[in-house]
């Protein structure tokens, strides 16, 4: 395996430029800090927990708002947790759902184990096997913007497992509150009725 | 209680599929259950309803979950043993007081045949309440669809996690050939 180039922030900085109405599900763990360095948005849901289910939570999105482009934006450990969730997502295969996987092949939280992608268990190919039309790894600067392209108009389900480098970096966390991160994205994406629905 | 529920009020399954309709629901995740063969039946047949097979139940909460971010209404139909399988995400449902209705086909309790159902069955009631999920048995035929209306009024008016235990005994599988049999 060739080492990674990619630093995760730049990653996420790029494949968030111009999100438009792009809705947002972060996995929790550096990818949602990854996502709040990039800009805390509403319509952004951060997990503190419930780890696994990130990739569910996009699917459920994805299906709730058809006109709408729904990106996952989660780490390798998380991914793996929940990796029946890509035959799920395959049976379904919602048009408008990308999976991102943040991939440094590490627990960056819990002190930097390595995962079972740092032996070589390939999430891209999982996903093609489970159905995705399209699942591709990551490496150069220069396929991010095509990436970042294909979130907002490839139809789907995609996934990208993103090679980045494991490094420490400063924590930049969102709101912590997860009523407060409910309410304020469903406020975003559906208007003020959403309070009272 | 009823002593002689009539033909349509033994048919549960038919009052939970006409409280899901009237509740507005969208999506209805499962892993499957014998005891909701026909409920899952009636969902797929209906074309206002999209089904949604998960490989693990605690994918239905993070469904659920997203669903309702977005604006619509889900279900999730699960047998008691999957309640185990919950546990910690139902934890990110409560912090962010998201509405869950789950029904859960009981078993390893009323005349249960395999032992390694009994731990979880029995168990199944006090672990969703220790994570702060409201718990509905019903045990009637004809309080089976009343039971679930509820449960979606709880839910998504006051945003509560719900869980509708439906008996083993309206259930009535004592057998692994009855149970190959439906």
């Amino acid at each position: 395996m060739t080492t990674p180039i990619l630093h995760r922030r730049e990653v996420v900085a790029t494949l968030l430029e111009d999100r438009g109405d792009l809705l947002v599900v972060a996995g929790l763990g550096s990818a949602a800090w990854d996502c709040t360095a990039a800009g805390d948005h509403a319509l952004t849901f951060p997990l503190w927990g419930a780890m696994g289910q990130a990739a569910m939570m996009g699917l459920g999105l994805a299906l709730a708002r058809p006109g709408s482009r729904v990106l996952v934006l989660t780490g390798d450990g998380e991914a793996l947790m929940g990796m029946g969730a890509l035959a799920t997502i395959g049976v379904q295969a919602p048009g408008n759902l990308t999976v991102v996987v943040l991939d440094n092949g590490r627990y960056g939280e819990t002190g930097m184990q390595e995962s079972h992608t740092a032996f070589g268990v390939d999430l891209a190919r999982v996903a093609l096997a489970c159905g995705f039309p399209c699942a591709e790894v990551v490496t150069c600067p220069e396929e991010l913007p095509p990436l970042r392209n294909a979130i907002h108009t490839r139809p789907g389900p995609n996934l990208a497992v993103v090679k980045v480098i494991p490094e420490r970096l400063p924590l930049i966390l969102p709101p912590r509150d997860g009523a407060l991160l409910k309410a304020r994205f469903r406020r975003a994406l559906l208007g003020p009725e959403a309070d009272t629905q | 209680v009823e002593a002689h529920p009539s033909p349509s009020e033994r048919d549960w399954p038919a009052s939970i599929h006409r409280a899901f309709s009237q509740a507005g629901v969208r999506l209805v995740s499962y892993v499957p259950d014998a005891g909701h063969k026909r409920l899952i039946h009636l969902c797929q047949a209906d074309e206002t309803i999209r089904t949604i097979p998960l490989t693990t139940e605690e994918e239905g909460i993070g469904l659920a979950m997203g669903a309702w971010l977005g604006g619509e209404k889900s279900a999730l139909l699960l047998q008691s043993s999957g309640v185990g399988n919950l546990i910690n995400v139902l934890g990110g449902a409560q912090e962010c007081r998201f509405p869950l209705v789950m029904i859960a086909t009981m078993r390893g309790e009323y005349g249960e045949f395999n032992p390694w159902q009994v731990p979880m069955g029995r168990a199944t009631p006090a672990v969703l309440k220790e994570m702060g999920v409201v718990v509905e048995r019903v045990a009637e035929p004809a309080a089976v669809g009343p039971g679930v209306e509820a449960a979606f009024r709880l839910a998504y008016k006051s945003y509560a996690a719900v869980a509708v235990l439906i008996s083993q005994s309206l259930i009535g599988i004592k057998s692994f050939q009855e149970q190959m049999d439906r």
